[in-house]
C-alpha cells in the first residue's frame, strides 16, 4: 500500500498528464459521436455573448454584400406576386387576400424564423455557425438554416437558451439529401474539406443527363429541409469508372465566407412524420415475424 | 503587473487573436491553417511548476475548443506540449544556471538558436498531435503529413513575426539585490 502511495507521489505529474489527456480525448470522441459535451450549454452562452459583441463591429464590413443579397431575394419574391400576371378569363378579378388571420395555421408545415450569424468559420474541416437565437426563442435541434438569399447553409445541432450552433454544409459530418432540378434524380451533398466554395454531389448514376450549371436543390423527401431550396449549381462533373456514378462538384449558392442574416426553418410536422415512420417500421417487423416460413 | 494578471491578459489576447483574426481570415488554401494561440504556453514563466503548466494548458485548450466547437481537440494538444515543455527547457538551457537569469522563455533570454529549437519542437508536437486526432476521424495519411508540415511552417512564421514585432522587455534577474 505504501508503495502505491510512493509511486503516485513520485509520478504525480505524469499521472495528472495522463488523466488530463484522457479527459480531453473522452470529450473529443464523445462529442464526435453525440455532438454534445460537458458544459457545452453554458460555454455556448459565454462564447455567444462575446461573439455577439465582436460581430457588431464585423457587421459593418459586410453591409454592402448583405444588402445586395436581401434586395435580390426581395426581387425574386416580388416576381411571384399575383398581380404580376394577366388572367385570361375576363370574369376573374384580381383580388388581394385581405384575411388577416391565417385560417390554414393547422396545416402550415414550414415556419421561418429570422436569425443573425454571430460567428462562423470556413477554414476548418468541421465548420460551425453560431446564431443569436436559442431554445428560448424556439430554436430546436434539426431545424434547417438558409441564408438571406435562399441558399442552404446547414442544420441546427445544439442550442443554449439564447444561442444555437449550426452544423454548416462545410462539415465532414454534413450530408444533405439533394436532387438535380432538371431530372429529379436524387443524391447526397457532402463536403470533402478541400474548398469552401465547392461541395460534392454523390450518388447520381452515370445514365443521368448532367450539364454544367444544372441546379441542385434540397430533396422533397427529407424531414429537415424544406423542398426545392437552392444548394448550388454544378460546376464540374466526371464519371467515376469504378462505381458508375458521377462525381459532381457543386458551387455553393450561399456565400459561406460572409454569411450574415439567415432563416431558421422549422418543420411543424416533423414529430408526426417521425412517429409515422416508426409505426410503419414496427408494423413491418410484425409482418416479417408472422410470415409463414 | 503581477504574473497572474499579465498572463490572464495574454491568454485573453491570444485567444481573441486566434478566434477572431486567424480563424476568420478568408480561405487561402486548404493547407493554410494558421495557429498562434499556443505561443501563450511557450511564454509562461519558468517559475510555474509542472502541475500548474498542465492545468494552464488544459484551460487554454478548453477555452479555444469551446469557441471553435471542437471540445477536447486543442485541449489534448495543449496538455501534451505543457507536459513536454519542461523537458525541452531542461535540455536547452545550460544546467549550471539552476537559477534562471530570465523570467520566461524568450529569444533574448535564451538566445535565438535555443529559443527557435524550443519553439519548433513544441509547435511540431502540437500540430502533429492535433492533425493526428483529426486524421483519426477522417482524411488521408498524405493530408495528415502535408497539413502538419505546412501548419508548422506557418505557425513558425507567425511566432517569428510576433517575437520581432513585440520584443518583451525583461528584467535581468540577479541575486545581488
Amino acid at each position: 500500500m505504501r508503495n502505491i502511495f510512493a509511486f503516485i507521489r513520485r509520478h504525480f505529474v505524469f499521472l495528472a498528464f495522463v488523466a488530463l489527456q484522457f479527459v480531453a480525448l473522452w470529450m473529443l470522441f464523445s462529442y464526435n459521436r453525440y455532438h454534445n459535451a460537458a458544459f457545452l450549454g453554458v460555454a455556448t452562452e459565454v462564447t455567444g455573448s462575446i461573439n455577439k459583441q465582436v460581430d457588431k463591429v464585423d457587421d459593418y464590413f459586410h453591409l454592402l454584400e448583405e444588402n445586395r443579397r436581401v434586395h435580390r431575394m426581395n426581387d425574386s419574391l416580388l416576381n411571384l406576386l399575383r398581380p404580376n400576371f394577366n388572367v385570361p378569363d375576363t370574369n376573374a378579378v384580381v383580388r388581394t387576400d385581405s384575411v388577416q388571420v391565417d385560417s390554414l395555421t393547422r396545416y402550415r408545415r414550414w415556419l421561418y424564423r429570422d436569425a443573425k450569424v454571430v460567428y462562423h468559420t470556413v477554414n476548418a474541416e468541421n465548420n460551425y455557425i453560431q446564431l443569436n437565437r436559442g431554445s428560448a426563442q424556439g430554436i430546436q435541434n434539426d431545424m434547417a438554416v438558409i441564408s438571406s438569399d435562399g441558399g442552404v447553409v446547414g442544420i441546427v445541432i445544439n442550442t443554449s437558451p439564447n444561442f444555437s450552433q449550426v452544423l454548416s454544409l462545410l462539415h465532414t459530418k454534413s450530408a444533405v439529401p439533394a436532387i438535380l432540378k432538371k431530372t429529379g434524380s436524387a443524391g447526397t451533398v457532402r463536403w470533402d474539406t478541400k474548398d469552401p466554395r465547392f461541395l460534392n454531389l454523390e450518388g447520381i448514376s452515370k445514365d443521368v443527363d448532367v450539364k454544367r450549371g444544372d441546379t441542385v436543390l434540397t430533396s422533397p423527401n427529407t424531414y429537415n429541409y424544406p423542398p426545392n431550396f437552392l444548394i448550388g449549381r454544378v460546376a464540374a462533373f466526371a464519371v467515376d469508372k469504378a462505381t458508375g456514378f458521377y462525381t459532381i462538384k457543386v458551387q455553393t449558392a450561399a456565400n459561406f465566407a460572409n454569411i450574415q442574416q439567415v432563416f431558421v426553418i422549422e418543420n411543424l410536422q416533423r414529430t408526426e412524420q417521425l412517429q409515422l415512420e416508426q409505426e410503419t417500421e414496427k408494423q413491418m417487423d410484425q409482418m416479417n415475424k408472422n410470415r409463414p416460413r | 503587473m503581477s504574473d497572474l494578471v499579465k498572463n490572464i491578459f495574454r491568454l485573453a489576447l491570444f485567444i481573441s487573436v486566434q478566434v477572431f483574426v486567424l480563424n476568420e481570415i478568408p480561405h487561402l488554401h486548404r493547407y493554410v491553417v494558421p495557429y498562434l494561440y499556443f505561443l501563450f504556453l511557450l511564454w509562461l514563466p519558468f517559475s510555474l511548476n509542472r502541475l500548474g503548466l498542465l492545468l494552464t494548458g488544459f484551460a487554454t485548450g478548453l477555452v479555444l475548443d469551446y469557441f471553435t466547437m471542437s471540445p477536447g481537440l486543442h485541449t489534448a494538444a495543449c496538455v501534451l506540449i505543457a507536459y513536454v515543455r519542461p523537458f525541452i527547457i531542461f535540455l536547452l538551457i545550460p544546467k549550471e544556471a539552476a537559477e534562471f537569469t530570465y523570467h520566461e522563455p524568450s529569444p533574448r533570454g535564451m538566445g535565438w538558436g535555443p529559443y527557435l529549437v524550443y519553439a519548433v519542437i513544441l509547435t511540431l508536437l502540437h500540430h502533429t498531435y492535433l492533425r493526428l486526432l483529426v486524421w483519426l476521424q477522417f482524411g488521408s495519411f498524405l493530408d495528415f503529413l502535408i497539413k502538419t508540415a505546412t501548419s508548422t511552417a506557418i505557425s513558425m512564421l507567425l511566432i517569428l513575426t510576433t517575437e520581432l514585432l513585440f520584443p518583451r522587455r525583461m528584467k535581468y534577474r540577479t541575486n545581488t539585490a
